[in-house]
């Protein structure tokens, strides 16, 4: 008998306690953001999608090595090039040299897992993160990023 | 006579005015206080607070499609959402909210409130089973086991009341209780010294018979998906939701008309109709403060609780107020 | 009235739990024969969201199945790298520095405290108490940001290197963990005052579910689920490996059996895992976070290799066989949760589906581990 008017009791209390945090958490402001009218800075870390980086002259950095294209497990960039003939001087002599120069860097988006092997792999630092994080689009096409359109549109 | 059929159109459209209202806006007061309670902030895009949430949502409700279920029971599929709404509405009509403001005043107010009150679990079970959902039927079963075990010791607790005092009429037990707060029937007195603890049975009873948290095992979302309502969608969903925000505002009113009462203030100073919409809505701010803060219980341990604990103790409660009032 | 009941043929009725229900926290399925509201038998379906991880790790060089291994429990997904970059260095006989170590770790257990307390949630949740998951998300979302400063991202995290790591952690890493170790363990307490010594929470989880440490043993089970069980067993003490033999932490065990011993060797868990965060903060040594010379191609000599390491969900194992080619010959994932789960169909016969329910949330399920 007298267990089970103790077990009445306590129960009591620690509905009781409960009900105790969930009022003094009421009078607690709000913590969230709300997102579309506030938006939070990206840490400088942060890994969205890929974007190409630019030299003095504002062309890619990208010397179509293809470091990036291999390392990437999706297999999500593709590159094109075409061989550009320029004139040093070496020694005094003029010579024609061959140089590679990238047309064509896409980034299919869609099937990328934002590893970062591509940026780690690469050894002449000519990609690097984007803090891009409102991508949203119910059309697959929109994720098929031409990047060297990108930097372009970027410098105009 | 013809004004007496006007008073009642009127009164009737006013009652359904009030239930629609208060439910709409209590879903407003649920969300945003579960907001606070979770530290967000719940609904507050449309409008200013986000005070037209309701309006949206009910436009929402509205304009989608009824669908019914395959092999469902179509008639009855449609009646039960109407079943779950109309005994709400109906038991407004006979409330006193002042001295005054009472649509229909009658000598066996308690008693038609109960009877109105104990149709809504048949609503739940005509829900349940005409869906053809395995889901609903179950839940079905449940809500209704519940909603009758746990009217024996509401009853138990309001016919040790109307020993007290002698009434079933809801604005006669009021008036019984004017004049301040240390003649409410929460405070105990010689003849019936257990009557917080009545009050807390009570309580319970009513969150148990509303279908609220943590007894909403008619819902169970986790475990039964939607429960009984798992077909519904549109405004056959929206007619459940607002009758159960009806049924929390009748509870309430039987709260305060039974315990803490009524239109009185607790100083006995200028009493109306603002000390009972204060009451109701504080006890309406308790049930949601509950709903948010405890997890739900199993069915037999809600069983347990009505059976073993709820019953006896009113039952003694109920005894020992006979015998005291003979004494005193 | 006694003895036992016998169901007649076409007494019962089947009932599919899933693959989309709420309590099962994802797409699995159980296709449950009721009596009412009792269960008869139960049969769990696999395979919903089946990606073919193990064969992904044949066909891929052994960097790229970097950032598979985070895709398989998102919860807690550093334990999962870290038993991934720990068996490949133990192939290829990689040498790591000290700090990567010690960074692995605090990492790791920062990791956990976030997966359990979401688990505590989602677990409360399916209660059905809505508000502790609010608070636990809040708690987890500090974590959340600490880690996404050091490692880029929030959830799939790509962090670990064969060697090392992808980036040192800074100041304001320290700062944040050394600042959120008392908090956390202050809200540990309000949810002890909240959750666990509330007289309905413990009214469904006392005494329900039991899963025997006989059944663990059958089944494979391993974690918290056996350490509710009353197995002593945690390979971050039987088994050691990375740095955790020079932590002082303990092992929470209870031997009751039921949902609620597991729910509390879950929450005591946190409580160890912020210890470890809290030393290694204190000893972590200065030094380089990848060997000095960088391995450029990853040939490990051809064998068979194990390495097991203890993830929030229990035991995680993974064995690469390797021909010495650039991929692995067989990269198997033996993965704690479907262990974990494969005990259900016994456990839960004859009991209330809400019981039964309640005991699979105490499991911890996260149906990506499962199926891989």
């Amino acid at each position: 008998m007298g267990a089970y008017f103790t077990e009445i009791f306590r129960g009591l209390q620690s509905l009781a306690i409960g009900l105790g945090i969930t009022f003094k958490e009421f009078f607690q402001p709000v913590v969230t953001v709300s997102y579309p009218y506030e938006t939070i800075k990206m840490s400088e870390r942060y890994r969205g999608h890929i974007e190409l980086i630019e030299d003095e002259e504002g062309k890619a950095k990208c010397v179509v090595c293809g470091m990036c294209e291999r390392a990437c497990p999706s297999g999500c960039i593709s590159l094109a090039s075409e061989s550009v003939e320029y004139e040093v001087e070496v020694k005094g002599e003029m010579k024609t040299k061959k140089k590679k120069v990238l047309t064509k860097y896409d980034l299919n988006f869609t099937t990328c897992s934002l590893c970062g092997q591509c940026v780690e792999n690469c050894n002449f630092g000519a990609i690097t993160f984007s803090k891009d994080y409102n991508l949203a689009s119910s059309r697959k096409e929109d994720f098929h990023f031409d990047l060297l359109n990108r930097l372009k549109e970027r410098n105009s | 006579m013809s004004l007496t059929i006007l008073n009642v159109i009127i009164a009737v459209v006013i009652a359904i005015g009030f239930a629609a209202l208060n439910a709409a806006y209590l879903v407003w007061a649920e969300r945003r206080g579960a907001g606070r309670i979770q530290r967000r902030p719940g609904p507050n895009v449309n409008g200013p607070l986000g005070l037209l949430q309701p309006l949206a949502d009910g436009i929402k409700l509205m304009t989608k499609q009824l669908v019914i279920p395959g092999g469902a029971d179509k008639a009855l599929f449609m009646v039960a959402p109407v079943l779950a709404m109309a005994p709400a509405i109906i038991s407004f009509v006979t409330i006193p909210f002042s001295e005054s403001i009472v649509a229909h005043s009658m000598n066996i107010g308690v008693l038609m409130i109960f009877a109105f009150a104990s149709l809504s679990g048949f609503s739940i079970l005509l829900a349940g089973w005409s869906s053809r959902n395995k889901y609903g039927m179950m839940a079905s079963v449940r809500a209704v086991s519940q909603n009758i075990s746990y009217e024996v010791p509401m009853l138990i607790t309001v016919i040790t009341i109307v020993m007290m005092t002698g009434t079933m009429d809801l604005k006669e037990l009021v008036a019984a209780q004017s004049g301040g707060i240390w003649n409410w029937n929460l405070i105990p007195s010689l003849s019936s010294p257990l009557m917080p603890v009545a009050f807390l049975i009570f309580f319970i009873c009513s969150l148990a018979e509303t279908n609220r948290a943590p007894f909403d095992l008619g819902e169970a979302e986790s475990e039964l998906v939607a429960g009984f309502h798992t077909e519904y969608g549109s405004m056959g969903f929206g007619l459940f939701f607002m009758g159960e925000y009806a049924n929390i505002v009748i509870g309430a009113s039987l709260i305060t008309i039974l315990f803490l009462g009524g239109w009185g203030c607790p100083l006995g100073l200028f009493p109306g109709v603002w000390w009972f919409l204060l009451k109701i809505y504080m006890l309406i701010f308790s049930f949601i403060w509950i709903r948010w803060t405890f997890p739900r219980t199993t069915i037999y341990g809600l069983l347990n609780l009505s059976w073993k604990i709820l019953i006896p103790i009113s039952l003694f409660n109920l005894l020992l107020t006979a015998g005291l009032l003979k004494v005193f | 009235m006694s003895g036992p009941i016998h169901i007649q043929p076409g007494e019962t009725f089947t009932l599919n739990v899933g693959p989309q229900h709420p309590a099962t926290h994802g797409v699995l399925r159980v296709k449950m024969e009721m009596d009412g509201e009792y269960i008869v038998k139960a049969e769990t379906v696999l395979g919903y969201i089946h990606r073919m991880h193990e064969l992904m790790g044949e066909n891929r060089t052994y960097p790229q199945v970097l950032p598979n291994l985070s895709r398989l429990d998102y919860l807690g997904a550093l334990g999962y790298t870290h038993g991934h970059v720990l068996a490949v260095e133990r192939a290829a006989g990689i040498e790591v520095p000290e700090r990567a170590e010690y960074i692995r770790a605090i990492t790791v257990e920062l990791n956990r405290v976030a997966s359990h307390l979401f688990w505590f949630g989602a677990f409360v949740m399916d209660l059905g108490g809505f508000t502790p998951l609010m608070y636990a998300i809040q708690d987890r979302e500090h974590i959340l940001d600490m880690l996404e400063a050091v490692t880029g991202s929030r959830l799939t995290y790509c962090y670990y290197r064969f060697g090392g790591l992808y980036n040192d952690i800074d100041d304001d890493f320290i700062a944040a963990a050394k600042a959120f170790i008392p908090r956390m363990r202050k809200s540990l307490k309000k949810y002890d005052a909240l959750v666990t010594g509330n007289i309905i929470f413990e009214k469904r989880l006392k005494d329900i579910g039991p899963i025997s440490a006989e059944m663990c043993r059958k089944y494979g089970a391993t974690g918290p689920v056996a350490r509710g069980a009353g197995i002593d067993f945690d390979v971050r003490k039987n088994e050691p490996y990375s740095v955790y033999p020079e932590f002082d932490f303990d092992i929470p065990v209870y031997h009751e059996c039921d949902s609620l011993a597991r729910y509390k060797v879950r929450m005591e868990e946190m409580e160890q895992s912020l210890r470890i965060v809290e030393q290694g903060l204190e000893k972590l040594p200065d030094g380089p976070i990848m060997p000095a010379k960088k391995p450029k191609l990853i040939k490990p000599p051809a064998g068979d290799y194990y390495q097991a390491v203890e993830t929030a969900r229990g035991s995680f194992g993974i064995r690469i066989v390797s021909d010495g080619g650039k991929n692995a010959y067989r990269f198997k994932l033996r993965s704690p949760t479907y262990s974990n789960m494969s005990l259900f169909d016994e456990a839960c016969e004859g009991m209330m589906i809400m019981d039964a329910l309640a005991m699979m949330g105490s499991l911890d399920l996260v149906i990506p581990e499962i199926d891989r």
